[in-house]
């Protein structure tokens, strides 16, 4: 990086930051109440092609706020959530965002669930300096250039997911490798991940097959993948995609020769698929509910949740609502405050344990490093609807397997 | 390019083939309803949809795959009788884009139906156990269920082929579609007969749907990308003819297949350049009649 991106706006917020939290004589000239519920604002696509998940992230969410509200609110000034649908659409995601900052006058946004969405949202946040907590996968909110002091990220990033899958799966399986992949940024992101965690580790890219993204057959792309013979199968696939591929791959006998592996294997996805076609297939997670038997932070989030939701386990993504939420409230408590810069910074100092271990923002751009859960799904042995994975490994939270502080392009790191 | 071989190419042929089938199935539905009815079925693609889920809900009700792919075209060639009956009827006469405008909005609402009942994750499905693996074909290993494809397409072509060409239901369905007035001035009820082509063309779609089922995802959405997929196949074929149907969603399905092994990326765009070529070349498409959109 040159020194002519250096960011001068950058600084001076942070500068702004440290005065603002050291200084008796900042007045609070935001928005912030004093008085009445503190209000976080969630916009999720509750309906579309991931509302199954969003309902998920919701309900866990409202779990968050009760558990805040019942243990006494801060100040006596109890939480409360305000959804909005999305529908997955980055300018519905603007629109509805901006109504909750300017009508409803919430004090924070927490939510999204698609790169797209997010940075949308974001922007509005960062323009009104709201803190946005983000619940969905992205590289790009981690970069300089859409980052904010009040830009927060608690799910897991391509990068690191795609890494840890490769560091776990590439020694074990082989290192010759083919990528079938949806042609679209989440797709190139994560090949990009597996390349990068791969190539100290030897790993041969056979080839990197693109397909469109939402094809609905696969077959045609098969017979050749099958002729180069790897020992792995990397599906850098989403969704429906991950599930028709999966499938496809399942019939043509791949798995008799091919470990066929995924970056990020959904708890919803693996239910929609159905257990013959997705076993053995190995993937990324940030949470799965199974954990709770090495985990006891886990075992007391899913207790929570069976108990206030007829006792259905939470998903992935419903657990990263929870997490979302209760980060911000905690940091409410912390700094004393509802005032954006205030409560930014306690986030920047807390380290919490809500759900699936140790966790923590990092300095530089306020991503939430965490472990990431590899789990195999299962055919057999199931004790319940519930039961679809084992847990192979827990990779522990490591900064180092993030992207750089000076490759994202941030210049300050404290 | 260094692995492809004459064994890879005839697997990737025997794939284009078995994704053809199912295009050709799909276009048959499609032309039939066109061909007799002049009506351009935009719901196509849905009853193709409820056909999956169907055959999933009547699979997990009787326990049995071959018992569901009887069931499901019944069940779905009713729903089409239904509509035909009640919806499309009252639109003869009123031009092509009438009954393309309800067909249109008709597909909105069965996807919708089928979101409110089976929920907009969609449904698991696997293939049958007595189809599941791979075989040996001599030229390399082929799915047995994509192998099953082919062969119950080309039965339901061959009995269609029959019933249309060698019995009398199907001569007075030709009749009726070259001239509706003649036959009826012959005492035959047209009325009933569109009816019954109509539901057939559904039949047709919801058994594409039920057969389609184990190797893809069942979802609420998954009929539209296959409705533009079958106009492809319709337009290439000639709109309204059933060989053409056969003929173009083979060769769709192998240009497909092909293209795929030599530039995955341009797979989707490859059979929408062989429209616009037979467009630009032969209008009216392989087998079809000129002006039958007039």
């Amino acid at each position: 990086m040159s020194e002519s991106n250096f960011n001068p706006r950058r600084r001076a917020i942070v500068g702004a930051a440290a005065a603002a939290a050291t200084s008796p004589f900042w007045f609070n000239v935001a928005r912030a109440q004093t008085t009445g519920p503190i209000k976080i604002g969630f916009p999720t696509p509750l309906t579309g092609a991931f509302s199954a998940e969003a309902q998920d992230q919701s309900r866990a969410a409202e779990l968050a706020i009760r558990e805040f509200n019942e243990s006494g609110g801060f100040n006596g000034r109890k939480a409360e959530l305000l959804v909005r649908d999305d529908k997955l659409n980055a300018g519905e995601a603007a629109t509805r965002t901006l109504e909750l900052i300017e009508k409803d006058k919430v004090d924070f946004v927490v939510g999204s669930l698609s790169a797209a969405t997010q940075l949308s949202i974001n922007a509005v946040c960062r323009d009104r300096k709201i803190i946005f907590n983000s619940i969905s996968q992205s590289d790009a909110i981690n970069e300089a250039k859409d980052w904010s002091l009040y830009t927060f990220h608690e799910a897991l990033n391509p990068h690191l997911t795609a890494g840890a899958v490769a560091r776990y799966a590439f020694p074990k399986f082989g290192k010759n490798v083919v990528y079938l992949t949806a042609d679209y940024a989440y797709g190139h992101e994560m090949v990009r991940g597996f390349q990068r965690a791969g190539a100290p580790l030897g790993v041969k890219m056979l080839a990197d097959i693109r397909h469109p993204i939402g094809a609905a057959d696969y077959s045609a792309f098969l017979p050749r993948i099958q002729a180069l013979k790897p020992d792995v199968l990397v599906l850098c696939n989403f969704g429906r995609d991950l599930v028709n591929s999966a499938k496809q791959a399942t019939d043509f006998g791949l798995k008799a020769t091919t470990k066929i592996i995924t970056p990020v294997l959904l708890y919803t996805s693996r239910l929609a698929g159905g257990a013959d076609a997705f076993d053995g297939i190995l993937g990324g997670t940030s949470y799965y509910w199974g954990m709770e038997d090495t985990i006891p932070a886990a075992k007391a989030f899913n207790d929570k949740f069976r108990k206030a939701y007829g006792g259905a386990v939470p998903s992935d993504y419903g657990a990263l609502g929870y997490a979302g939420v209760r980060s911000v409230l905690q940091a409410v408590r912390e700094a004393k405050s509802t005032e954006s810069l205030k409560v930014s910074i306690a986030l920047r100092q807390l380290r919490y344990n809500w759900y699936k271990g140790e966790q923590f923002y990092r300095k530089c751009d306020h991503q939430s490093v965490q472990s990431v859960v590899i789990v195999e799904s299962k055919s057999k042995n199931m004790k319940d609807k519930y039961d679809v994975f084992n847990t192979l490994a827990i990779e522990k939270p490591d900064e180092r397997n993030l992207r750089s502080c000076d490759e994202l392009g941030h210049k300050i790191s404290t | 390019m260094g692995d492809i071989t004459m064994q890879l190419l005839v697997v990737q042929l025997a794939t284009g083939i078995a994704l053809g089938a199912v295009y050709a199935l799909l276009a048959l539905g499609l032309s039939l309803i066109f061909g007799m009815l002049n009506v351009v079925n935009f719901a196509h693609g849905a009853f193709y949809m409820v056909g999956a889920f169907m055959g999933v809900y009547f699979l997990g009700l009787t326990g049995s795959f071959w018992l569901s792919l009887v069931l499901t075209p019944l069940a779905v060639g009713a729903v089409g009788l239904l509509i035909e009956r009640f919806l499309v009827r009252p639109l003869y006469g009123r031009g092509i884009d009438y009954p393309l405008l309800l067909t249109f909005g008709l597909s909105y609402v069965l996807i919708e139906a089928m979101r409110t009942i089976f929920g907009i994750e969609g449904v698991p499905t696997s293939v049958p156990a007595s189809l599941r693996g791979a075989v040996n074909l001599g030229f390399g290993m082929f799915p047995l269920y994509r192998l099953f494809l082919i062969g119950a397409a080309a039965a339901v072509i061959l009995a269609l082929y029959l019933f249309i060409e060698k019995t009398r239901y199907g001569l007075i369905i030709r009749a009726g579609s070259r001239d509706p007035e003649i036959v009826q001035v012959l005492g035959i009820d047209v009325a009933r007969i569109w009816l019954l082509v109509f539901g057939l063309g559904t039949a047709i779609a919801g058994l594409s749907g039920v057969l389609a089922a184990p190797t893809r995802a069942v979802n609420p959405e998954m009929g539209i990308p296959v409705l533009a997929e079958s106009f492809v196949v319709t337009v290439v074929g000639g709109m309204g003819s059933l060989p053409g149907a056969v003929v173009a969603g083979l060769l769709v399905g192998v240009v497909f297949s092909m293209t795929s092994l030599f530039a995955p990326d341009l797979a989707e765009l490859s059979i929408f350049v062989l429209m616009a070529v037979v467009l630009l070349v032969r209008p009216q498409g392989f087998f079809g009649k000129t002006g039958a959109m007039g």
